[in-house]
């Protein structure tokens, strides 16, 4: 074990992957010799070439277009977008080729070797264009896989389990907690699972969900609540696509009451989806509706962040709400 | 480092006077200066082949249309040449990203007639399962990247696939195909820049019939032509007639061994006339002359090659007769037998979204399939072949 955050840990994953396996390749703006601007990628050139780890021009959607085609000829590149508020010329490469490579030519070809790193989310003053969430955009696209981490922990297992994934992966990065979050991370080669959820605290009451650098807020709410007596158990969801109803559903027929948290506006997020199937599902064990706290339908703004935010505050009146309806 | 300038001189926008490669003249015989490629009787008449099969399938599937039993077609009229002409030039390791009118090259790799029609009548022999328009070939075997719809998007994929071919070692290349239409895209921007900075060993094919449905290329960008955009990229350029068989094997041969030995980027620009409609949706009366046609018509391509083998002794009009006769059979046959192949079974609906399944795609198959139980008359494809 060591001790790294979050940023050391990618770079220690990126760094094990490409020791592992010489068609691992990591390319993107700044990437190359500059180990990119949050330095993710620091080193790599140095160590395995600039065959294996290079500069792009800046252009997303050749980016992403250039990594399918790697990707279809047996390759497993790491495509960095800089920021996940510049993904969208991408978008097209992402939509309609990535996610359909495999399905439009009946599994004679497929880009599953691909995984696009991109940081997301507030928290860095960063306005409306270093601040985005736009993971529900994606979650709409079959044939993608989307996962966040929430610690260095996570994110060297779940970087590491994208990369061998056979199926291509968009990795979101919760960039406020790249040096906030530091924690123990083995130095050996180690993998989480895609798909599965994971229960941080256990709780009987109220189950709180959320992904990413949602998960330090509500696991603060958490401990808020607990001085009123309420018991919350804490989700970390860790996948968005495929994500792991069953762990959600069966918490919440549990404590019969689910809060979804996210920092993306609250119209069509990803906790929408969650709300429509988990009410399916778990009906009748309801104790009140399941609520979400999330970020307020507007451009996501920079002199009132903290009031758009999501915070802890915010989610313990939700906890309130839920256990007193 | 730039020469200095002391008065603002500018370089126009049509300073550029790139020239046209060609080496056969309508009549079959050559320009003078030009030297035929080395080309043997049997694969010279190979080509001929693929170029006639390709005329004969195009002319029967927009017939099929028509008469309803598909439900869209592309043809390649008139620009058969450009896509066999290239492909013939290159070796069966290299990777083909075509855009959809380069059925040519598709055949002349080996695709058989049934596997055309599989594709065209989405059959449950499909390669692609049933899962795309008609057109939409794919085929590992052949090395031919399955094709998409969005225009474009091929070309930054080809300068990757180029460079894992490169950090592989291989003896290989990837050529990409793409109308000048597409050329407006930004992934075509994006992709030559990328191939031409990563030096990926990638032939970038422009066919440029000189219409993006109706828009001519007059009204798609100015300056010289697509070829003007590869210079600007700093990648090697060449234009050519793209009705001459000849000239872009030539061109596409010279263009493969520049890409192997500068493991760098080469773009062709072949000049061409679309003779047929954008596709079956598309009607061309309402946007150019019968006479433009007609000019058009006489420069065709299958012609000029066919007079070329006639002068060499190659070819004669019995053959020429007995040739289209076997084409028209092979391929009526082929349909009819396509056209009554039964589509995928509906489990196919779920496959290749993943690896594998997700459980939620299994859950939703397995609704589906118990409401088209409940209602057989109105999923008549389906629901006489449902498993347990």
């Amino acid at each position: 074990m060591s001790q790294m955050n979050l940023l050391q840990s990618i770079n220690n994953a990126l760094d094990t992957a490409m020791a592992a396996d010489d068609k691992v390749v990591c390319f993107g703006e700044d990437v190359g010799h500059f180990g990119g601007v949050f330095r993710a990628t620091s080193h790599l050139q140095e160590k395995y070439g600039r065959g294996r780890c290079f500069n792009t021009p800046l252009t997303e959607q050749g980016i992403i277009g250039f990594a399918n085609g790697m990707a279809s000829q047996g390759h497993k590149p790491v495509a960095e977008i800089q920021f996940g508020d510049y993904i969208f010329p991408a978008f097209d490469q992402i939509v309609n080729e990535t996610a359909k490579f495999r399905y439009r030519s009946g599994n004679e070809f497929n880009v599953g070797g691909l995984t696009i790193r991109t940081p997301y989310g507030g928290g860095i003053r960063g306005g409306h264009y270093h601040s985005q969430s736009p993971e529900a955009y994606f979650a709409h696209t079959p044939g993608l896989k989307i996962v966040v981490p929430r610690n260095p922990h996570q994110a060297k297992g779940l970087l590491l389990a994208s990369i061998r994934d056979d199926n291509p992966v968009i990795f979101f990065e919760p960039k406020r907690l790249y040096r906030a979050s530091v924690g123990d991370v083995p130095e050996e080669d180690y993998e989480l699972p895609i798909g599965v959820a994971e229960v941080v605290r256990e709780g009987k009451d109220v189950t709180l969900l959320a992904w990413g650098a949602q998960m330090e807020i509500i696991s603060e709410a958490a401990v808020m609540a607990e001085k009123d007596g309420i018991d919350c158990e804490v989700i970390d969801l860790r996948s968005i696509l495929p994500w792991d109803i069953d762990t959600v559903v069966a918490s919440t027929q549990k404590t019969g009451r689910l809060i979804v948290s996210h920092e993306a506006p609250i119209t069509n997020g990803f906790g929408a989806e969650i709300a429509a199937t988990v009410q399916e599902q778990a009906f009748l064990y309801l104790e009140a509706p399941i609520m979400r706290v999330c970020g307020i339908d507007v451009p996501f703004p920079l002199s009132h962040e903290t009031e758009y935010m999501p915070d802890a505050t915010k989610v313990y009146e939700a906890i309130k709400a839920s256990v007193n309806y | 480092m730039s020469k200095s300038i002391h008065k603002p001189g500018f370089i126009l926008g049509d300073a550029l006077d790139i020239p046209t490669f060609r080496v056969l003249k309508q009549d079959g015989t050559l320009y003078k200066g030009a030297s035929e490629p080395d080309l043997d009787k049997d694969f010279a008449l190979k080509l001929y082949d693929d170029l006639v099969f390709i005329r004969v399938l195009d002319e029967r599937m927009v017939g099929a249309q028509r008469q309803g039993r598909i439900p869209f077609y592309l043809a390649s009229l008139g620009e058969e040449a450009a896509s066999v002409g290239s492909a013939a030039a290159l070796q069966s390791q290299d990777m083909i990203f075509a855009q959809y009118r380069e059925q040519g090259a598709l055949r002349h790799r080996g695709f058989t007639v049934d596997q055309f029609m599989d594709q065209c009548f989405s059959n449950e022999r499909d390669l692609g399962k049933g899962r795309q328009m008609p057109i939409h070939y794919g085929c590992k075997a052949l090395n031919y990247n399955t094709i998409s719809s969005p225009l474009g998007t091929q070309i930054p994929q080809a300068a990757g696939y180029a460079y894992g071919q490169k950090l592989e070692g291989l003896d290989a290349v990837t050529i990409c195909y793409f109308g000048e239409g597409a050329a407006s895209e930004g992934d075509f921007h994006a992709g030559l820049n990328m191939a031409a900075v990563l030096k990926s060993p990638t032939i970038f094919l422009c066919r440029n019939n000189g219409y993006a449905i109706s828009t001519p290329s007059s009204e798609q960008f100015l300056g010289d032509g697509v070829a003007s955009r590869g210079v600007g990229y700093g990648i090697a350029t060449l234009r050519v007639d793209g009705n001459d068989l000849l000239a872009v094997y030539a061109a596409t041969q010279a263009a493969r061994e520049y890409a192997l030995e500068h493991q760098a980027p080469v773009l062709i620009e072949a000049m061409s006339y679309r003779l047929g409609a954008h596709s079956t949706s598309d009607d061309p009366t309402g946007y150019r002359s019968k006479e433009e046609e007609a000019k058009w018509a006489k420069k065709d391509p299958i012609l000029r090659y066919k007079h070329w083998l006639t002068e060499k002794g190659w070819w004669n009009d019995e053959e020429e007769k007995a040739l289209y006769a076997s084409h028209r059979e092979t391929i009526l046959a082929s349909l009819k037998l396509a056209e009554k192949r039964p589509m995928p079974k509906i489990d196919e609906i779920i496959n290749d979204v993943y690896d594998t399944p997700t459980p939620q795609l299994q859950q939703q198959l397995k609704q589906l399939k118990a409401h088209i139980r409940k209602y057989p008359d109105k999923y008549p494809k389906t629901s006489g072949r449902l498993d347990a």
